[in-house]
């Protein structure tokens, strides 16, 4: 993996104020703020501001959709202007999005598709999976002036500086987005890099690439070489036709993302013969088949194990743990905790909560602890 | 009110085991059938409901600084006070029932929600969601029954105290936002409890809802009327805060008796209540328990839904904004098991609250058997009651019980005779 260095960032805005002029201002503000706050508790001051400027500095950060510009059928550029509090990315990182799904905030991640833009807003391309609650909303049901919750750009799938001579990028179906935006970024410059480019590129099919006209655009225009593989005349990418398809691997760093049977091939083939590779690897959205009760871990490490049938709740308490609770029966909200992983299923109803850290809420989903069994390993955030 | 089980007649007597269990298998199916379809429309709703009081909120307060001017002040003072009442009511209340926890928005969730009220959500979170909606009417347990300071049951002993309790309860409707925090803290019993002997816990949550209550009232009474004063509106902005509290305060307390208090709301006895009480009891306890104001959309929005108390009492967890239309299948379940679906407009509700209120602070029968012909020697029996020993109070009872018996005799023989 790429270190990432803070270098690559752009520098953060302001920095501390100096001089006596702005000590004054700042103290000014700072009173002028804490005579708001007294006059609206006990409400927060930044939670009533946001009824009318949600993008401004000091928000939460959060993102208002500006275009949805189809890229194929199933996928889609989502172009965002987020808040003022953006920190900027660096090409091939991505962002955590929180989407209002049937009124239900869901999260996942998505790479960043541009470089830094002229115009400060950012882009994810999402491709929209069979049966995908948030793929396919933000594909097919969002409009231009939706409100998205934002976490800062993270990752470390990007470029290094200076640019090696030659590179080789190997991207299948959506993994194309985090490649899109380094090459974007690249290609932006007044004078484009030197770096000798080959990206292999597969899809289902012809009709199935994402950003077909821009990278066979790079092509012809003879920035980067293109492979293009169609699974449907093709068949998958086999990473043993690599030599092959590149006569000069061993002299290209590789940039792989795409769907975990790739990236494991093609990490077994690199480390066999001492490559140099880095990938970024989509997370999978749903845990593994939810079971019937689990071990629960605390934030202290403390395991406490549950069947199916028996609340969260009862068997911690059983188990010596500390926990606030209340009417337990699922009616007052004493002890609500929040589920960091796995899953966990209302004893009321059957239905099913889930968190993945990276896909769900950052700070995890709130269950009610007396009316959740485990439902396999779950971790709450309570010690 | 006399306790479920004392009663000569048992409402539910003519319910099986399985009949209470079916009671509860199909509550539980309303509630799913909410539960399944509550989407983006309901998400839209309690975020437009925000939205709107935060924005009412502030701008009568605006409104408020140029409150010098006698029509500016009304409008800013009925403004904040719609606005106080619909973030109690209808916001607050709801969301820290959990019922908007679905949208797993952190800004709108029973877990960080904080209110315009003196109480602490956490203060309130407990002695409510968790006592009240557990306990419900449950005299003893349930300390929304009267509070702990007024006789709700003819079970309880009358003393002459009680005579006030009408008072009592006008001034805790105009100081409703404290005395739920008092009762929030339990503040009548820990006081009793020497101060080195007062749990850490108790110090704690009294520290909490001080500091609470010194920030809510340095805003209402401080800072707003001193950005009131360049423009002249201090005293106008002052009493424009004084007057939405205390509107916000008697119609929260007004709507909450509505609740639990009118005439026909069954209670409880604490020894009649299972220790492992069923899903379907607990379900008919809360039925039996709640009454509802029936009344337009405004009614509605106004009493935090709390006109569905019978619906919010089955399901506090569901969006409230659904009440309305899980109502009718809840009263058709209440007609189809023979149970009485308490309903009437608010003042209606609100007048028979109050005189039970009066008729409990009177010694029992006394108001049922005084007529006008009667008063001079009904009231010297209360002097009698009311100032004398408890061996004259035992006596005069015994008498007033004695003679409702017989008004109660003559008045059937009566209609007797009237029908022959």
């Amino acid at each position: 993996m790429v270190d990432m260095t803070t270098a690559h960032l752009p520098a953060s805005v302001g920095g501390r104020p100096t001089g006596l002029g702005r000590t004054l201002r700042e103290r000014v503000r700072t009173a002028a703020r804490s005579v708001a706050e007294s006059a609206v508790t006990p409400l927060d001051l930044d939670d009533l501001l946001d009824h009318f400027h949600p993008l401004r500095r000091g928000a939460e950060l959060s993102g208002r959709v500006l275009e949805v510009v189809p890229e194929t059928a199933q996928s889609a550029t989502l172009v965002i202007k987020p808040g003022r509090d953006w920190a900027g990315h660096v090409p091939g990182q991505y962002v955590r999005v929180g989407v209002d799904v049937e009124g239900v905030r869901l999260w996942r991640t998505y790479s960043l598709t541009h470089g830094p833009r002229a115009d400060g807003s950012i882009s994810i391309t999402v491709k929209a999976i069979e049966g995908g609650t948030v793929s396919n909303h933000l594909v097919h049901r969002t409009a231009p002036g939706t409100m998205l919750r934002l976490a800062q750009a993270d990752g470390d799938f990007v470029l290094p500086q200076p640019l090696p001579a030659k590179l080789l990028l190997v991207t299948a179906g959506s993994g194309i987005t985090p490649v899109i935006g380094m090459l974007r970024n690249l290609f932006s410059r007044a004078t484009p890099p030197t770096t000798d480019i080959v990206l292999i590129h597969s899809a289902l099919s012809r009709a199935e690439v994402i950003f077909a006209e821009e990278i066979r655009g790079y092509a012809a225009r003879g920035l980067i070489r293109l492979v293009e593989l169609h699974t449907d005349t093709d068949g998958l990418l086999d990473v043993d036709s690599l030599d092959e398809l590149v006569p000069d691997l061993a002299a290209r760093p590789t940039y792989a993302c795409g769907p975990a049977g790739l990236l494991d091939a093609l990490e077994a083939h690199h480390s066999a013969r001492g490559l140099v590779l880095h990938t970024e690897r989509f997370r999978p959205v749903t845990v593994a088949a939810p079971g019937e009760g689990g071990t629960v871990t605390f934030a202290d490490g403390r395991e406490v194990s549950a069947d199916g049938s028996t609340p969260i709740l009862d068997a911690a308490e059983s188990a010596g743990v500390l926990m606030p609770s209340g009417c337990r029966m699922g009616i007052c909200m004493g002890c609500v905790l929040p589920l960091k992983e796995g899953a966990v299923r209302d004893l009321r109803n059957g239905a099913l909560t889930v968190a993945v850290p990276g896909e769900t809420d950052p700070a995890g989903v709130p269950i009610q602890t007396c009316v959740s069994a485990p439902a396999g390993a779950c971790s709450v955030d309570h010690s | 009110m006399t306790t479920i089980t004392r009663k000569p007649e048992n409402p539910t007597a003519h319910l099986t085991e399985a009949d209470i269990e079916q009671i509860g298998i199909e509550l539980d199916a309303i509630r799913q059938d909410v539960i399944d379809s509550r989407g983006e429309r309901d998400a839209a709703y309690i975020r437009r409901l925000v939205d709107v009081q935060r924005r009412l909120e502030l701008g009568s307060r605006a409104v408020l600084l140029g409150s010098a001017i006698p029509p500016l002040w009304v409008l800013g003072t009925v403004g904040l006070s719609v606005a106080k009442i619909l973030e109690n009511m209808e916001i607050g209340h709801n969301v820290m029932h959990g019922q908007w926890d679905w949208m797993r928005d952190p800004k709108i969730h029973s877990t960080t929600w904080e209110w315009d009220n003196a109480s602490t959500s956490d203060g309130w979170k407990h002695s409510h969601n968790e006592v009240h909606h557990t306990y419900t009417n449950i005299v003893g347990k349930d300390n929304d029954l009267g509070y702990g300071i007024m006789r709700v049951d003819e079970d309880q002993r009358w003393v002459p105290f009680y005579l006030l309790q009408p008072l009592w309860n006008f001034v805790n409707a105009c100081v409703f936002e404290y005395g739920i925090a008092a009762y929030d803290l339990e503040l009548g019993k820990n006081l009793r409890i020497p101060k080195e002997k007062r749990s850490a816990e108790f110090q704690e949550n009294l520290a909490k809802t001080l500091r609470k209550i010194r920030k809510q009232a340095t805003k209402d009474y401080v800072v707003h009327p001193l950005l009131a004063l360049p423009f002249g509106g201090a005293v106008g902005a002052l009493a424009g805060n004084l007057v939405a509290n205390v509107v916000r305060n008697v119609w929260s307390h007004s709507v909450i008796m509505c609740g639990h208090f009118p005439e026909g709301v069954e209670t409880f006895e604490r020894a009649a209540i299972p220790e492992d009480e069923t899903r379907g009891e607990w379900y008919l306890r809360q039925m039996l328990g709640s009454a509802n104001i029936s009344g337009g959309k405004v009614t509605h929005l106004m009493t935090g839904n709390l006109s569905h108390q019978i619906e919010h009492h089955l399901f506090p967890d569901l969006p409230s904004n659904r009440y309305a239309e899980v109502a009718p299948k809840v009263q058709a379940l209440f007609e189809k098991y023979d149970l009485n679906y308490h309903e009437a407009p608010l003042p209606q509700q609100l007048y028979s609250a109050w005189h039970k209120v009066v008729r409990l602070s009177l010694p029992n029968d006394w108001l049922a058997t005084t007529t006008p012909k009667n008063l001079p020697s009904q009231l010297k029996t209360l002097w009698a009651m009311s100032t004398k020993g408890p061996k004259v109070r035992r006596a005069a009872q015994a008498r007033l019980t004695q003679l409702a018996r017989r008004q109660q005799v003559a008045a059937s023989e009566q209609a007797g005779s009237a029908a022959a």
